[in-house]
């Protein structure tokens, strides 16, 4: 297994088997079952709460509320804010309250229902506009004042999106008898759990061991802590293990989800098409509690012009606390946003400028040495034009796909029979964006990674142990390709990622494999370095000597000795931290800074066809291009560049949670509608391997910039389609046709 | 919960009497939906898919009679041609997965605004057969429902099967969702012709407290067709249908649309199904 070569998820026969063991799975010998007590009001104080009845109810054996929370009540990412369990005041609907263990899930979920919590209700704040400000990020970037000769303004609208994690929130909490306990859990970032649950739980780290459980899927809404807290607390307080497993409709209130926001800008362009200024309003509404959302709001701040040479730029970026859902970290973290915004704004300037809206796209595109609105300037390759050439190249699909039986499948409305023809028209979109690779503002960033070499039947084996979660993105796999090429030897064990080696960071921001896998490539060269020690001390070779095929071979490529002869007993060990370049914090006036640790950049195109009578949507094509500096695993990149394309499609035409009053209406994949298969089309991609000079093997992360977009390249394609000023996203066929 | 597994109809129906309350349940599309969403817990359960008589269908004076327990797949497989509009609505519903479970007994059961047979049973005039051990009635779909998820059974009845007969012409089924496959009817139509009888029957499923008949688009249309020679209907013909159907409609807003958008788009439908049956 090399850097390079496509390799199959060995996780994907079981997982389609059935017999793959997810979180969600896990049992223990005298496992009782959690529940959690939610807040029915998205604002009320807490006067007080009743669990005398629950707790004499048949098979209850705990019903904890935040008194019995014995160390920190709160918890947070950045700011520690939201409670473990709700005291004095709930802040949103479906906030959690109490918790209760019982025997059957059914016991501990009846039992749930009859704690009594006696609220005065309070008036909700529900918009973002009369939201106390949780950050405020000013960029002010060149003249302030620039005038220009053609200025174009717009607004617009984003719902709020869920990561819909196929694997909803579970876990298994097993008591030491000791006073610790072991944790086996689907999460993103094992350490900051431990750490966070460490401070609830009033115990010292060591104490609070935490093992990666199945996961299906996470896209952020597993970056923050949901029932990890409250299993650890019931299985302490009973001494047994304890399981929670949250339903659909309990999940969107048990994960933070991608910030709805209202986006106003102002471009201005001389006649040539050349930008002059960008001004904008960024307002994003974070929720009750804070989570990532200062974060998110540098991002979406920060790329707020996307990927283009903007000399002049003054952008407000503000994130609101309300009464709403939390609303965190999604993939694309604040540059999915922004890019509906600047992408429509930059289709608005072609039209007034009368020019393609590519070619706009491609002069003011950035290129290398080019500073970034935040005054940073963008080293390695920054192939944007390229990228827009390259998606426009593709040949368009021709009219409607196939003919005879099966054809209704591929119009608007699909198996639905709406159109045999009819009000369809088609529409061809374009845009590009870009975002940060890994944790920016001067967070130190680093992963830890222990790699071992011994012989094992008579053949040499590597270990590789280390905290990333693998979270579907395949990062397991590209630690063994690592290994693999580094060491030249063929059997590569990725041990399950737990807390008995250091933090790998969070498998968040497209960051594992550049940091991980430069721990693993680096800690590979150490345990290499000592092999070739030893084989130098006992052959004297005239020449260098390197491993390849679980031999020392020579600079010829001759085998000078095997592995396992020349290792016998011994077990070489060593532990390395990667740290990426260092990051700097945003100036708080001005946002100038050298922000950013990496740029990743990715252009599309979008083919659709309208039912413009019915506002019934069909995405024909996607066609994208990508710079991924290097493909590790070639197979794995297309599945993020499919898959990303996939989650910007629905929040283009179908995701949104629907909230009214802080209340959501639409809590389940009845009526949260994620795309199918006759929703997504092929896609169609262009992946360049350009490397990057600063990363490991000259690679860049990948996951997110599908997501960022694809959505409005389909938006772009609607709006050609129906001559329509889409300024919401996601489109509803009402917002088509009334 | 009390879980009742009757053998064989009669047993069925003995149960059904003993325990009025119990939620009869075949495919379990709508029933286990509801008990995982924790709408309501039944004191008990009726495992009706042991009674072999529920999933046979036939011939019954004319009509076809299908039983309660006959699944969407197998009526687009083995009734596709006889009942096209029927197959057409059964085709929307959910995913293969869904299809081979769920039946058209159980949608009437469950008698949801949105449930995708009901429009074609509407259009095609069928009966509900009901069933308890004081005997046996048929009702005619259009009076069946009587209220959101509410219908004119007794407690103490069970559907047994439907009757409807083979399609007298063309029939279409249309719905629009917000999205290609696997959803939720934001509302639906469906349209029979019967040029032997000069008759046109409607339905419209999820624009209102019940699915319902278009009535007065109906009578208007009947008379406008020019059955003898066939000549396409006026665009201002066609036009009225698609208002009539629009007006028959008592829409709501709620999470899957507005309700002046189902009034659009069922008089965009309309005017499409009878094109596509006309023609």
């Amino acid at each position: 297994m090399k850097v390079g070569e496509s390799v199959r998820r060995p996780d994907a026969p079981p997982k389609v088997r059935g017999t793959f063991v997810y979180s969600s799975d896990l049992r223990a010998e005298g496992m009782l079952w959690g529940a959690t007590v939610r807040s029915p009001h998205p604002h009320a104080r807490i006067r007080s709460i009743d669990a005398s009845e629950a707790r004499a109810m048949p098979g209850v054996h705990a019903v904890l509320t935040h008194e019995d929370v014995p160390g920190k009540k709160v918890y947070g990412l950045e700011i520690a804010d939201q409670p473990v369990l709700a005291f004095e005041f709930v802040r949103y609907w479906g906030e959690a309250v109490a918790v209760v263990a019982a025997d059957h899930p059914e016991q501990a979920r009846r039992a749930a229902g009859k704690v009594r919590v006696d609220y005065e209700v309070l008036p909700p704040v529900t918009r973002a506009e009369d939201g106390k400000v949780l950050r405020h990020v000013k960029i002010r970037h060149g003249d302030q004042s620039a005038r220009a000769d053609v200025v174009v303004k717009g607004e617009y609208e984003i719902g709020m999106q869920d990561q819909a994690p196929l694997g909803p929130e579970s876990g298994l909490a097993i008591p030491d008898g000791e006073g610790g306990v072991d944790l086996h859990i689907a999460t993103q970032w094992l350490h900051v759990d431990q750490q966070q649950l460490a401070g609830i739980l009033g115990l010292p780290k060591e104490k609070v061991r935490l093992t990666m459980a199945g996961i299906g899927g996470a896209f952020g809404a597993r970056e923050d802590l949901s029932m990890q807290a409250h299993a650890c607390l019931l299985a302490l307080k009973t001494g047994r293990p304890v399981k929670i497993s949250y339903s659909r409709p309990e999940s969107f209130v048990g994960h933070v989800h991608r910030h709805p926001g209202t986006l106003s800008y102002e471009h201005g362009a001389n006649r040539d098409g050349t930008l002059v200024y960008v001004r904008a309003r960024i307002l994003l509404d974070g929720g009750a509690y804070a989570s990532s959302s200062t974060a998110v709001i540098a991002n979406a701040t920060c790329f707020a012009c996307g990927p283009y040479r903007v000399p002049n730029a003054t952008i407000d970026g503000i994130v609101v606390y309300s009464n709403n859902p939390p609303c965190g970290a999604m993939r694309g973290f604040g540059s999915v946003q922004n890019c509906y915004a600047h992408e429509a704004q930059m289709d608005k300037l072609a039209t007034a400028l009368g020019m393609d809206p590519v070619e706009l796209r491609i002069k003011n595109a950035l290129e290398t040495g080019d500073r970034a609105i935040t005054g940073q300037a963008i080293d390695g390759p920054v192939p944007v034009a390229e990228l827009l050439r390259r998606v426009r190249s593709f040949p368009l699909p021709l009219g409607e796909e196939g003919e005879g039986e099966g054809r209704e499948l591929f119009l608007p409305g699909g198996v639905s029979n709406t159109t045999h023809g009819e009000g369809v028209k088609r529409g061809v979109g374009y845009a590009a964006g870009f975002k940060n690779i890994g944790y920016s503002e001067g967070f130190d960033d680093y992963s830890t990674a222990r790699v071992r070499l011994f012989v094992h039947h008579g053949k040499p084996r590597v270990e590789v142990h280390t905290a990333a979660a693998e979270v579907g993105q395949g990062v397991a796999l590209v630690q063994a390709q690592v290994a693999g090429s580094e060491l030249g030897v063929t059997d590569v064990v990725v041990l399950n990622a737990d807390t008995r080696v250091g933090s790998a960071g969070s498998s968040s921001a497209s960051r594992q494999t550049y940091i991980t896998g430069g721990a693993v490539k680096a800690a590979s060269e150490a345990v290499c370095r000592r092999v070739l020690d030893l084989a130098e001390s006992e052959l004297h070779p005239g020449s260098e000597l390197r491993i390849e095929n679980d031999s020392i071979v020579d600079a010829g490529g001759k085998p000078m000795v095997s592995l396992a002869t020349l290792l016998g007993d011994a077990v070489i060990e060593e532990t390395r931290e990667f740290r990426p370049r260092k990051t700097h914090h945003l100036d708080p006036d001005t946002g100038q800074s050298d922000a950013h640790m990496q740029f990743a950049f990715a252009a599309h195109r979008a083919v659709v066809d309208v039912d413009t009578e019915l506002g019934l949507v069909k995405v024909v094509e996607l066609a994208t291009a990508q710079d991924v500096g290097k493909a590790i695993n070639p197979l794995a990149v297309q599945g993020q560049l499919e898959g990303g394309a996939a989650q910007g499609l629905g929040l283009a035409v179908m995701e949104e949670i629907q909230v009214k009053d802080g209340v959501i209406k639409n809590a389940s994949f009845t009526d949260y509608l994620l795309p199918t298969i006759l929703d997504m089309p092929p896609v169609k991609m262009d992946i360049l391997e350009l490397g990057d000079p600063n990363s490991p093997y000259g690679l860049k992360g990948v996951g997110e910039p599908p997501t960022i977009s694809s959505g409005p390249a389909i938006v772009a394609a609607i709006r050609a389609a129906t001559g329509r000023a889409i300024d919401r996203v996601p489109v509803r066929p009402q917002d088509l046709t009334l | 919960m009390e879980f009742l597994q009757p053998s064989t109809w009669a047993e069925a129906l003995d149960m059904k009497a003993a325990h009025p309350e119990t939620t009869p349940i075949a495919g379990g599309t709508d029933v286990m939906v509801e008990l995982n969403l924790d709408h309501g817990r039944p004191a008990s359960i009726m495992d009706l898919t042991r009674i072999k008589d529920l999933t046979e269908w036939g011939t019954d004076d004319g009509l076809l009679r299908i039983g309660a327990g006959v699944t969407y797949t197998r009526l687009i497989e083995e009734l596709g041609d006889r009942l096209p509009g029927l197959a057409m609505a059964s085709r929307t519903v959910g995913s293969p997965q869904i299809r081979n479970r769920g039946t058209v007994g159980g949608n009437l059961g469950t008698s949801s605004p949105a449930g995708d047979a009901h429009p074609p049973l509407l259009a095609a005039d069928a009966q509900v057969e009901v069933h308890s051990k004081a005997g046996v009635r048929r009702i005619p779909v259009r009076e069946f429902f009587t209220g959101p998820k509410k219908n004119a059974m007794l407690k103490d009845e069970l559907i047994a099967a439907f009757l409807v007969a083979p399609a007298p012409g063309p029939q279409q089924f249309s719905k629009v969702g917000t999205r290609n496959a696997m959803v939720i009817a934001v509302c639906s139509f469906a349209l029979e012709l019967d040029p032997a009888h000069r008759r046109v029957g409607t339905g419209i499923g999820s624009a209102g407290p019940t699915p319902l008949r278009a009535v007065q688009a109906e009578e208007f249309i009947q008379g406008e067709l020019e059955w003898e020679n066939r000549r396409p209907p006026s665009d201002a013909a066609m036009g009225r249908f698609g208002e009539l159907v629009a007006a028959a409609a008592k829409p709501i807003d709620d999470v899957r649309g507005s309700a002046a958008y189902r009034r659009h788009a069922l008089a965009v439908m309309a005017r499409r199904c009878l094109q596509w049956c006309w023609t």
